[in-house]
């Protein structure tokens, strides 16, 4: 199964009494970076929830070009990539065992080849067997992203993918995010590194008080375009 | 897609493998429930003698209170780097990673009986290795019929706050005629005059509460987990 656009139309997702997306309608085609801004609390880690299954809308649709999550199943699941808040990794395993595990369940072909490419990219290769539990914050963060991204998935969605990454890893990564987008994925990445993650993007979206409003180009730094756009829905 | 026993293996075997590595959940349940079993010894052993059937009901909550702890240690695991939400995005039959949780913590509970039994035996002068076929089919059939519901409500509770509470509280009302069936079945077993007709009545009985559970467990474990 496979698709070459994520359209979301008139989502709205509450938690209890607390309303956490707002009619929310936004499209991402394959070969696009969209870049998810806004404050904490605002609903960007719903929105990507929402968008990879995990989380049902309260009211709205999500399409995958024809398919919802509903009609296209595992399948679907397949196609898509997901770097969360929690890493998803098992501290108690190797990077090289947590990689296998995943990509097992994925059915990566060619398994061994891409796990040892994901532990050089992620610069891992030289603790491959050693328990997660002992590595950095950013060491987690390099091979869980190796992990969302090692069944090549067409959605990839990213939740701040920069956290705990030094000056290397942030240029690797954002290097990489540019490959992915001239490979056909579509990326949805959330950040509040702005200056990072500007030179990569096509376009940005701001979600306040679970609303979505776009960044429109003009003049200034994203940086500065987002907070004229905050100050003004303030 | 990975294929359904393909599943359930990459899941046993991965949670296997972080438990050869921390052995944290067999030490605690082993040491919780030969703790449960030394401290009612010594309660209802008098001059070498037990109470009648003491030792069946004994055996029984030690199984079912280590399990509780096991259940809840197993999924604590997939709660901590929220790795439970990351199996639910894998192309798998959602059952299948319902599957593999529920046999590795099978394993783990065998082993915790493969330690309790003798001890129960030996402390309460039971004999639970006369009939050995009979008594191993109670302990697999009452053992299964706990953790299919255990595991299912302790994957349910994962993202909840009160989870330790919320646990036990909702799993011993539903496997009450688990631990019931595996009590009167095994204290017709260790009644000076065996009862065999009435222990394979009470392991009928499990079994048809496990064809039942699990039945249950697989069919609302994705409704269910989905958010």
């Amino acid at each position: 199964m496979d698709f070459t656009s994520l359209t979301l139309s008139d989502v709205s997702r509450t938690f209890g009494r607390r309303r956490a997306l707002n009619r929310v309608s936004l499209r991402c085609r394959a070969g696009e970076i969209v870049a998810l801004l806004g404050p904490n609390g605002a609903g960007k880690s719903t929105l990507l929830s929402i968008a990879s299954t995990l989380l049902e809308p309260s009211s709205g649709a999500v399409r995958y070009d024809d398919h919802t999550a509903r009609t296209a199943g595992a399948g679907l699941r397949g196609r898509i990539g997901l770097l969360a808040h929690d890493l998803y990794v098992y501290p108690e395993l190797s990077p090289a065992e947590n990689l296998l595990f995943f990509g097992r369940l994925y059915r990566v072909p060619d398994l061994a080849r891409r796990v040892d490419a994901a532990l050089e990219r992620a610069e891992l290769s030289h603790r491959r067997a050693d328990p997660v539990a002992g590595f950095s914050r950013g060491m987690r963060q390099r091979l869980a992203v190796e992990r969302a991204l090692l069944h090549e998935p067409r959605l990839v969605l990213l939740d701040e993918p920069f956290t705990g990454l030094d000056d290397g890893a942030t240029a690797a990564l954002r290097e990489r995010l540019s490959g992915l987008r001239a490979a056909g994925a579509m990326v949805l990445v959330t950040t509040h590194d702005l200056e990072i993650i500007e030179p990569v993007i096509d376009r940005a979206v701001v979600l306040q008080s679970g609303r979505l409003v776009p960044v429109e180009p003009g003049v200034g730094t994203l940086r500065e375009r987002y907070r004229r756009l905050c100050a003004a829905g303030t | 897609m990975t294929s359904f026993l393909g599943t359930v293996w990459l899941v046993t075997r991965k949670d296997l493998l972080i438990e050869v590595r921390s052995r944290e959940i067999l030490y605690t349940t082993l040491f919780f429930a030969v703790s449960c079993v030394l401290v009612f010894a010594f309660g209802f052993v008098r001059e070498g003698r037990a109470i009648e059937h003491a030792a069946a009901g004994i055996l029984w909550i030690a199984i079912a209170f280590s399990g509780t702890l096991a259940l809840g240690r197993a999924f604590e695991r997939e709660r901590q780097n929220d790795t439970l939400r990351a199996l639910m995005l894998a192309p798998v039959d959602r059952p299948a990673l319902y599957v593999g949780k529920l046999v590795g913590v099978l394993v783990l509970l065998g082993a915790v009986e493969a330690v309790v039994v003798p001890i129960v035996a030996l402390m309460f002068q039971a004999r639970l290795f006369a009939h050995p076929f009979l008594m191993a089919g109670l302990l697999i059939a009452g053992t299964v019929g706990f953790a299919a519901v255990g595991t299912l409500f302790a994957a349910m509770l994962v993202r909840a706050r009160s989870r330790d509470v919320l646990l036990p509280v909702l799993l011993y009302p539903i496997t009450v005629p688990v631990i019931i069936a595996g009590v009167r079945g095994t204290a017709a077993l260790l009644q000076a005059d065996v009862d065999l007709p009435m222990a394979r009545a009470w392991l009928s009985m499990l079994v048809f509460f496990d064809v039942v559970f699990i039945t249950l467990s697989l069919w609302t474990f994705e409704p269910l987990m989905t958010e």
